[in-house]
């Protein structure tokens, strides 16, 4: 069925935009999630909206599955391919279309990479503001599959929170523009963040942001994660929303630290790094205030320019990759609790630690209780990565306990679509479906991320009426 | 008919929608009674209007079958407000007054500008209704970080928690926002919550309207877009056009440390325009003066000088943001029917012709394309004959029949 549909994918698409060959399908064959891995049936790379249009709709007639990838960037194997199915790949679609500076708005195809929209209009004051850190690679489209956040959403929230409209193709391949003018239900609002599932956004208007008169960057060490934390809190005491707080403990310190030197103080069991910004009268008065909080700090440092600030960033930003410095493997974890909740949860994570004897470094978006815990072990050594697995898994059901969530901001994609009923019950989830069904009846839009073995369209629960229409006219199977 | 063990009660004038009267009044006192109660409406295939506040029930048509008012005033508990973590969990019927006045005793607020005090929560997202300080905050959706809905078959959802940060499954709150009761009944809502600003300074001016030739240009879209790109960061900038005629007024909000010498800074930036600083909002703030009649614009700031030219003469009021780009058009002195429809249908073909969306949120009369064209309407059918396959909740009162 796959030859058939590539060679029709052939005659509709450049000749250089259909890969078959297994060697070069192979570089599509995970995310940024590599321990998922999957060949794609065949990769084709459109260049414009019409030709993913054309692409869903040979997919959807053929009864074939499909999967868009951005950059490969994501860290839940979102883009985890299908053997069965065709990979969109958007990398050819990465132009700026529009900058509309009056109106604060750029209009771009899904290719395009996060970061290179702020450089379009950082000259004129303005940024776009999700800065997930993979910010140099990832792409647009992918940020919104994903709804991404990053270290500054504290106060700027999300990708969904920045995109004002979203031209996409759907599941039947039409394409519709989803617009945050239109009456009704926000379509664009449950589309952003939906992983892949309703469609494949071809065409993105992003918010531009005014970039702040002032930004004020302090990093200040603690004896402990304890007392940082307890500076975290007085800060949101304080009625201060800073653009970011993030926290790293000793272990993610001691990593940065090995690989990329940053030189954070010696001895800090804590480091905190707050970043002020907005009108210059007010940022100053909070840094005062800042200031006062942070009087248990054994030190403070207070970036002077963009270098200190560079400076400051450097260990946290390269935390991820810098743990490879001090641990063979490890899984980045991506789990949320209430904010106060942290100190309770940190304990309860070292707990685990020494149990299984697995080492876990914690790096931590303080201010919204976003925890990326950093899950080492030795994959040369027998039943660490099982361990590893075990107390990974562990902090989710920690999370769901205290009340919050099993991802902040990597998606559930592949990797966590069997936690998601530790999280929602079985009505919940039925419900989600129901979305899912209204874009996607046949289910062929990234199928097999998010739900764990989703009912069919038109099943009721419990009950199960005969055989889906759509099975019955062999457009569906049942998985 | 009804018969489950939630209150229920015989309609009275105030319980019409429309002038449509309902046979029976539901008053749900939890989640599970909102659940029992739909229930009982599937059983029997009674169509269900949920109403909060009740002061915009007569937005939208008159729903097409109407047999219980689902009157959700007794579902209004503050369930949680965590202070520490920012967020606060409502049931549906808690008014917007009395949650910010639950959270401003913590020194908190939702940022969301309600203009009906009255209003609950529920009715607040299934209206999307936003107000001058989305400039700054967003809007409902942008706010709302989790829900709980009961569906037409008594199907109790959730999605989304109590925290800020979550991407886990689908978001079911941003989809029932807007969905002015044709999907299902908002039960429960998590929000977001902002410290509340140290400080408050509003600058109140006077604009010429255009076309007053002899006396230079219409700056006000000048204005508002100096506003909008200045480092002072104003909350809002907002506009006010008795009848689309005369003299605009302009007020600004700036909100937070600093407020004081923030305005001073942006007032200087107005240039001649006449103007004060006060500490006080200026007279209707962000408030809804009239709406028998009554519809919302929404545009690109930069097309603010022709959506000035259009409104001028129509009769309407023009009130709301010039920064965001959504505005209110009230009428103010109905002319009837046949004088409203016109005005209407020309209002809508020039905002259209910008560019602009107008829908008519409001109107007694029934020869008003309330909506104008939705592109995403297909897809929002689809979405309906999934979520509310029997048609029973607030049947007609959404585009295209929804």
């Amino acid at each position: 069925m796959l030859d058939e549909l590539t060679a029709a994918l052939a005659g509709i698409l450049p000749a250089d935009s259909v890969i078959t060959d297994p060697v070069r399908l192979r570089t599509y064959e995970c995310d940024g999630l590599t321990y998922h891995r999957a060949t794609p049936g065949v990769v084709v790379l459109p260049e414009t909206a019409e030709q993913v249009a054309a692409v869903v709709r040979l997919c959807r007639e053929a009864g074939v599955p499909f999967v868009a990838r951005g950059s490969g960037t994501g860290l839940s194997g979102g883009a985890l391919p299908r053997e069965d199915g065709v990979l969109i790949v958007t990398s050819k679609m990465r132009r700026i279309l529009e900058i509309d500076l009056p109106d604060r708005r750029a209009v771009v195809e899904p290719g395009v990479t996060n970061l290179a929209i702020t450089e379009a209009v950082r000259d004129q004051g303005y940024y776009y503001a999700p800065d997930p850190s993979s910010q140099q690679i990832c792409s647009i489209g992918g940020n919104v599959a994903e709804n991404s956040g990053g270290a500054h959403c504290l106060k700027y929230g999300f990708t969904v929170n920045h995109v004002e409209a979203c031209e996409i193709v759907t599941p039947d391949g039409d394409l519709v523009t989803l617009d945050r003018m239109d009456p009704g239900y926000d379509l664009l609002g449950a589309f952003v963040g939906s992983e892949g599932t309703l469609g494949i956004a071809t065409k993105i208007t992003v918010r531009l942001s005014r970039a702040p008169e002032a930004v004020t960057t302090v990093l200040a060490a603690f004896e402990s994660i304890e007392r940082g934390g307890e500076a975290v809190s007085a800060i949101i005491g304080a009625g201060i929303v800073p653009a970011a707080i993030e926290m790293m403990d000793a272990l993610a310190i001691e990593a940065a630290e090995a690989a990329v030197a940053c030189d954070y103080p010696r001895g800090a069991g804590a480091v905190l790094i707050v970043e002020l910004d907005g009108p210059a009268q007010e940022v100053e008065r909070q840094f005062a205030q800042l200031r006062e909080i942070c009087s248990g700090a054994f030190e403070l440092r207070v970036a002077a320019g963009a270098e200190e600030r560079a400076a400051i960033w450097k260990g946290r930003k390269s935390a991820f990759a810098a743990v490879g410095r001090i641990s063979p493997a490890y899984i980045v974890q991506d789990g949320v609790v209430p904010r106060t909740a942290l100190p309770r949860v940190l304990a309860e994570i070292d707990r685990l630690s020494a149990e299984h004897g697995i080492r876990v470094a914690n790096v931590f978006h303080a201010g919204d209780g976003n925890l990326h815990p950093l899950v080492l072990f030795d994959d040369a050594e027998p039943g660490a990565g099982e361990r590893a697995e075990t107390v990974s898994g562990a902090i989710l059901d920690l999370c769901i306990a205290h009340g919050g969530s099993i991802t902040g901001e990597h998606g559930v994609g592949v990797d966590k679509a069997k936690h998601m009923p530790r999280m929602f019950s079985p009505d919940d989830l039925d419900t989600m479906q129901l979305v899912r069904c209204a874009f996607d009846p046949a289910g062929l839009s990234n199928p097999g991320k998010v739900f764990p073995t989703p009912r069919l369209c038109g099943e009721v629960p419990g009950v199960r009426k005969g055989a889906h229409p759509l099975v019955e006219s062999g457009k569906a199977e049942q998985f | 008919m009804l018969e489950t063990g939630v209150t229920v009660r015989d309609p009275g004038p105030d319980d019409a929608v429309l002038g449509m009267l309902p046979r029976r009044v539901a008053l749900p006192e939890s989640v599970e009674e909102v659940a029992e109660v739909l229930r009982a409406c599937a059983r029997d295939d009674l169509a269900v209007v949920p109403v909060g506040g009740g002061t915009k029930l007569h937005w939208g048509p008159p729903p097409e079958r109407f047999d219980v008012l689902l009157d959700l005033c007794c579902l209004n508990r503050v369930v949680e407000h965590a202070a520490g973590d920012l967020v606060v969990r409502a049931q549906a019927g808690v008014t917007m007054g009395a949650l910010a006045g639950a959270l401003a005793a913590e020194g908190q607020e939702l940022a969301l500008d309600a203009p009906f005090p009255d209003a609950t929560v529920g009715g607040t997202l299934a209206t999307a209704v936003a107000g001058p300080r989305a400039f700054r905050y967003g809007t409902a959706r942008d706010l709302l970080i989790g829900v709980t809905v009961v569906l037409a078959d008594g199907t109790v959802a959730r999605s989304g928690g109590k925290v800020v940060k979550n991407v886990a499954g689908y978001d079911l709150g941003k989809l029932f926002t807007g969905s002015h009761g044709t999907l299902g009944v908002i039960a429960e809502a998590a929000f977001r919550l902002h410290p509340l600003p140290a400080d408050r300074r509003w600058i109140v001016a006077v604009a010429d309207p255009p076309g007053m030739a002899e006396r230079g240009p219409c700056r006000v879209r000048e204005l508002a877009a100096t506003l909008a790109a200045s480092q002072a960061e104003p909350s809002a900038v907002e506009l006010d056009w008795p009848h689309g005629q005369g003299p605009i007024w302009m007020s600004v909000l700036v909100e937070g440390a600093a407020a004081a010498q923030r305005a001073e800074a942006l007032a200087a930036l107005m240039g001649d325009a006449l103007r004060s600083v006060r500490a006080e909002p200026p007279p209707q703030w962000g408030a809804i003066v009239r709406d028998e009649v009554l519809a919302e614009v929404r545009f690109r700031p930069s097309r603010l000088t022709g959506v000035l030219d259009a409104v001028h003469y129509s009769g309407f009021s023009l009130r709301g943001s010039a920064v965001s780009g959504r505005m209110w058009l009230e009428l103010w002195d109905d002319p009837g029917e046949d004088k409203t429809v016109t005005a209407l249908r020309g209002l809508r073909e020039r905002l259209t012709a910008l560019g602009a969306r107008m829908t008519v949120l409001a109107t007694p009369y029934e020869g008003v394309d309330r909506w104008g064209e939705v592109s995403s309407l297909p897809l929002m059918r689809r979405v309906k004959e999934q979520f509310d396959p029997g048609r029973r909740m607030s049947p007609g009162r959404f585009a295209g029949g929804l």
